[in-house]
């Protein structure tokens, strides 16, 4: 047994620099900053660089730096703090520079307060800066995942040269569960486009500038294939009694947690019923869905915001099942009882 | 030296390919600009000390955002002001790299404002110039942090105004009061031997990172003659008599002859290192057999209530690790957020044969009570046939409920009799396994390694768990 018991926030440090991270820039805020203090534990004592940055803006920015030297690099903050990343992430999309951003969501907007909120889903998964980008955006549910995901974001952003997103909750971060780690990487890939201040690398260029519309055309084109490709190859969704299913629940984060026990508790009553939890949020499970709304009663959409995934949700089931939606905001969390009701109130309503 | 005048620096590229112009040979600026003569010095400061190879130049927004069609180095190109903030990230990334942050006065000294100061103020081991030249050049001739009082520009079209727009920042003045720079110096391009002397000093802040003395700054004043809607002979005449009163020249910190170099230790770790700085060495310890109990105990779902203070959370993480050690699914919450007002703490523990879903407890079928706000607020929250632990040493009031198990503990009054009151957790712990039968004894002892930090309470907290366990069995039975 070598599992070890701790929390999500600090798996993913620590799955971070298995995975060959030996970089962190971050600005401390709740509740993110447990990862930036596991980083400044970790990172030193393996030889990397910890730097607390004077704002997310630097930090986001020193990341830029540190992606265009083909090393893996990450950093981590909370709701605002994302907010003011997204300028820097709008240009390493735009230069295709691979690296990490963690967003452990908090209510908003404007200060609004540490609770766990799920209202960063739009900035986060529909680009958020300016230009026609977007990320790839995992989303875990729990400790092992918070690892696994972090080590599989560092892969995801070299195999397609973009900043990926790992987008979680304060509970998520918070909880401690068993987590089983494997082995550091041993080798990290040498990359024909980054600088590595030697005259091989030297003629390469960093930038996002493409002065003439039709260079710059193409250049986004090119984006927009890259995102495509990243839509047919790298879905992931978790799909929980979905076989005989005529209800779907779906959520992402700590609601599928409390999703799951539902449906589990349904069951047992006789009710067929399912989860469907994207593990993606881009990519999203579009197919996935519309292939279920042509043969379910309904689906029930949770989310601790005031809906923003329930739109992605309608716009793939196109009104062949009735998509309704349930949510919390300013960092309520639901009980499992009151989505027990809501879930039987929603499937009395669609019969 | 006649032949170096004439001759392109090796640090520029030959033809100039990255330009979409057709004319591969001259740069994108005006006539009678200052950003080529700078250019052309830090080329040839490249050239003599050999280092362009390695160089990475960050190109700034400003009318050098294009200094990446010139330098024959490694080139990134940054947002607005951000370059300092880049620089770091390169220079961490790849610390034999010659980093250069090329910057305007826009970009430097207003939008990048905190990224130069801070920069600086850690004393990274880059070089910076400055061309400060009064005016937003790229943009058209607006304002900057620099421009002069009455100075016209076409956002102070009535000149700068101190009581609408402040003074004109003196960024050598203000950098060179922080502790980490070793070298600020401004210079000036408006005549010949001020030109030499900024030659000569871009060549020293180069030469002091390669030395790996840590941050130098130039400010060279610098013309922009399209900004100044000025020709080439007059906007020197104007640097001379209306910049260089505003922005002396000189030195304005110089501790290259006091530092010490510092180059970052690098480190070359086995996997085995990494796992071990990471606490990650695999401890094969076997995992400890589940005893047979009670059904009515199984997949407990427990809420741990009491003061911030009392070890809740700690009792909590120590109910879930000896479930992990008993290959259980485990999951633990603390209070968080809103919940978590009013001095008091509390925590969630779910101990499962198959995977954990929600890791909320709401209706909780242990409720471990450590003081009496928290027996209040939770009792009802117990369903029926639950089990109620609670401290009688600190609680003065009795369960209410006669639908549910209770086992009163006097874990505080036992704690101190062993002479520990922070061992009440611990007695809480052992008696909740004994009467429930969930855990043994074993696994309680294993559980104390990672529970317990410092060492040396680990004997006193065995002996808490074996006060706790008897307890606990004796309770059972009664
Ligand atoms: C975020 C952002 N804000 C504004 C601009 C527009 N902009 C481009 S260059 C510039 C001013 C540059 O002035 P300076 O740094 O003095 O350089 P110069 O052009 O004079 O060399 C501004 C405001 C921008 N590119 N990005
Ligand atoms: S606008 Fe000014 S700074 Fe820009 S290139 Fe022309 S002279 Fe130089």
């Amino acid at each position: 047994m070598s599992k070890i018991l701790l929390k999500g926030n600090d798996a993913i440090v620590r799955g971070a620099v298995l995975a060959g991270c030996r970089l962190y820039f971050g600005y401390p805020i709740t509740p993110a900053s447990e990862i930036a203090e596991a980083a400044a534990k970790y990172i030193p004592q393996v030889g990397g660089t910890f730097l607390q940055a004077e704002s997310e803006v630097a930090a986001i920015n020193m990341v830029y730096g540190a992606a265009s030297g083909g090393v893996r690099v990450m950093t981590a903050s909370s709701s605002p703090g994302i907010s003011l990343k997204q300028e820097g992430v709008s240009y390493a999309a735009g230069a295709e520079l691979p690296c990490v951003i963690v967003d452990i969501m908090r209510g908003g907007p404007g200060l609004g307060n540490i609770a766990p909120e799920q209202s960063d889903y739009n900035q986060i998964v529909k680009g958020g800066g300016h230009g026609n980008y977007k990320c790839p955006v995992l989303a875990p549910n729990g400790g092992q995942e918070m690892s696994d995901l972090t080590q599989f974001a560092f892969e995801l952003a070299e195999k397609y040269r973009t900043p990926v997103y790992i987008l979680a909750d304060g509970y998520t971060g918070q909880m401690m569960e068993p987590v089983e780690f494997g082995e550091p990487v041993s080798e990290l890939p040498h990359h024909d486009w980054a600088l590595y201040g030697d005259q091989e690398s030297k003629f390469n260029l960093i930038s996002s500038i493409y002065l003439d519309p039709e260079e710059l055309e193409a250049h986004n084109q090119m984006l927009q294939d890259k995102y495509k490709l990243i839509e047919e190859n790298e879905l992931r969704v978790e799909e929980f009694m979905l076989e005989d299913a005529e209800y779907v629940v779906m959520g992402y984060g700590i609601i599928s947690r409390i999703l799951k026990t539902v449906v589990e508790k349904l069951r047992k009553e006789g009710v067929k019923i399912g989860l469907l939890r994207p593990i993606t949020l881009f990519p999203f499970p579009n197919d996935k869905i519309a292939r279920l709304s042509e043969r379910i009663k309904g689906m029930l959409v949770v989310e601790m915001s005031n809906g923003q995934m329930v739109q992605d949700v309608r716009l793939a089931a196109l009104g062949r099942c009735p998509v309704e939606f349930y949510g919390r905001m300013g960092g309520v969390v639901p009980s499992m009882q009151e989505l027990l009701d809501q879930t039987k109130q929603f499937i009395s309503k669609e019969n | 030296m006649a032949s170096k005048i004439l001759q392109k620096p090796e640090a520029f590229y030959k033809r100039y390919e990255r330009n979409p112009s057709s004319d591969k040979k001259s740069p994108h600026y005006c006539p009678g600009c200052g950003h080529g003569n700078v250019h052309k010095f830090i080329a040839e400061a490249l050239d003599d000390y050999n280092v362009a190879d390695q160089t990475i130049l960050i190109s700034p927004v400003g009318c050098s955002v294009f200094a990446y069609y010139y330098f024959d180095t490694g080139n990134i190109q940054a947002a607005h002001g951000r370059a300092p903030a880049v620089a770091t990230g390169i220079k961490r990334a790849h610390p034999h790299s010659i980093v250069i942050s090329y910057q305007g006065d826009g970009d430097l000294a207003a939008i990048g404002t905190a990224e130069i100061l801070h920069a600086a103020n850690r004393g990274e081991n880059i070089t910076v110039f400055f061309v400060n030249n009064a005016i937003y050049g790229m943009t058209g001739g607006q304002m900057a942090p620099t421009t002069l009082v009455d100075q016209y520009s076409t956002t102070t079209p009535r000149g700068r105004n101190p009581h609408n727009e402040g003074y004109p920042i003196k960024v050598a003045e203000l950098i060179s009061q922080l502790e980490a720079p070793v070298y600020v110096e401004r210079v000036s391009l408006h005549d010949t031997k001020n030109r030499n002397k900024a030659r000569r000093a871009v060549r020293k802040a180069l030469k002091n990172q390669i030395d790996n003395l840590g941050f130098s700054l130039v400010e060279i004043l610098s013309p922009c003659t399209s900004g100044w809607k000025m020709d080439a002979v007059p906007s020197m005449k104007w640097i001379e008599e209306n910049m260089v009163p505003q922005f002396p020249l000189g030195v304005f910190k110089d501790i290259t002859d006091e530092v010490e170099p510092y180059e970052r230790p690098e480190m070359d770790l086995s996997a085995q290192d990494i796992k071990k700085a990471l606490g990650l060495e695999v401890v094969e310890s076997e995992s400890f057999e589940k005893p047979d109990f009670p059904n009515k105990y199984k997949n407990p779902e427990i809420k741990v209530a009491g003061f911030g203070g009392q070890g809740v959370l700690l009792l909590g993480a120590a109910m879930a690790q000896a479930g992990m050690l008993e290959d259980y699914h485990v999951s633990w919450l603390p209070s968080y957020g809103p919940e978590m007002r009013g001095g008091t703490a509390n925590c969630h523990v779910n101990i499962r044969d198959i995977e954990v879903g929600s890791p909320m407890v709401t209706n909780p079928t242990v409720l471990i009570a450590l003081n009496r706000p928290s027996l209040e607020k939770f009792e009802n929250d117990v369903p029926e046939g639950g089990l109620i632990i609670y401290d009688t040493s600190l609680i003065d009031i009795e369960v209410k409920r006669t639908d549910v198990e209770v086992m009163p503990l006097p874990a505080t009054k036992m704690a101190d009799e062993l002479g520990n009151t922070r061992t009440a957790n611990m007695i809480t712990l052992a008696a909740y396994a004994a009467y429930t039968g969930i855990f043994s004894k074993e696994t309680l002892y294993e559980t104390l390694n990672t529970a317990i930090k410092h060492k040396k309470f680990i004997d006193i907290n065995k002996k808490a768990i074996d006060l706790g366990y008897e307890f606990g069995l004796k309770s059972k039975l009664s």
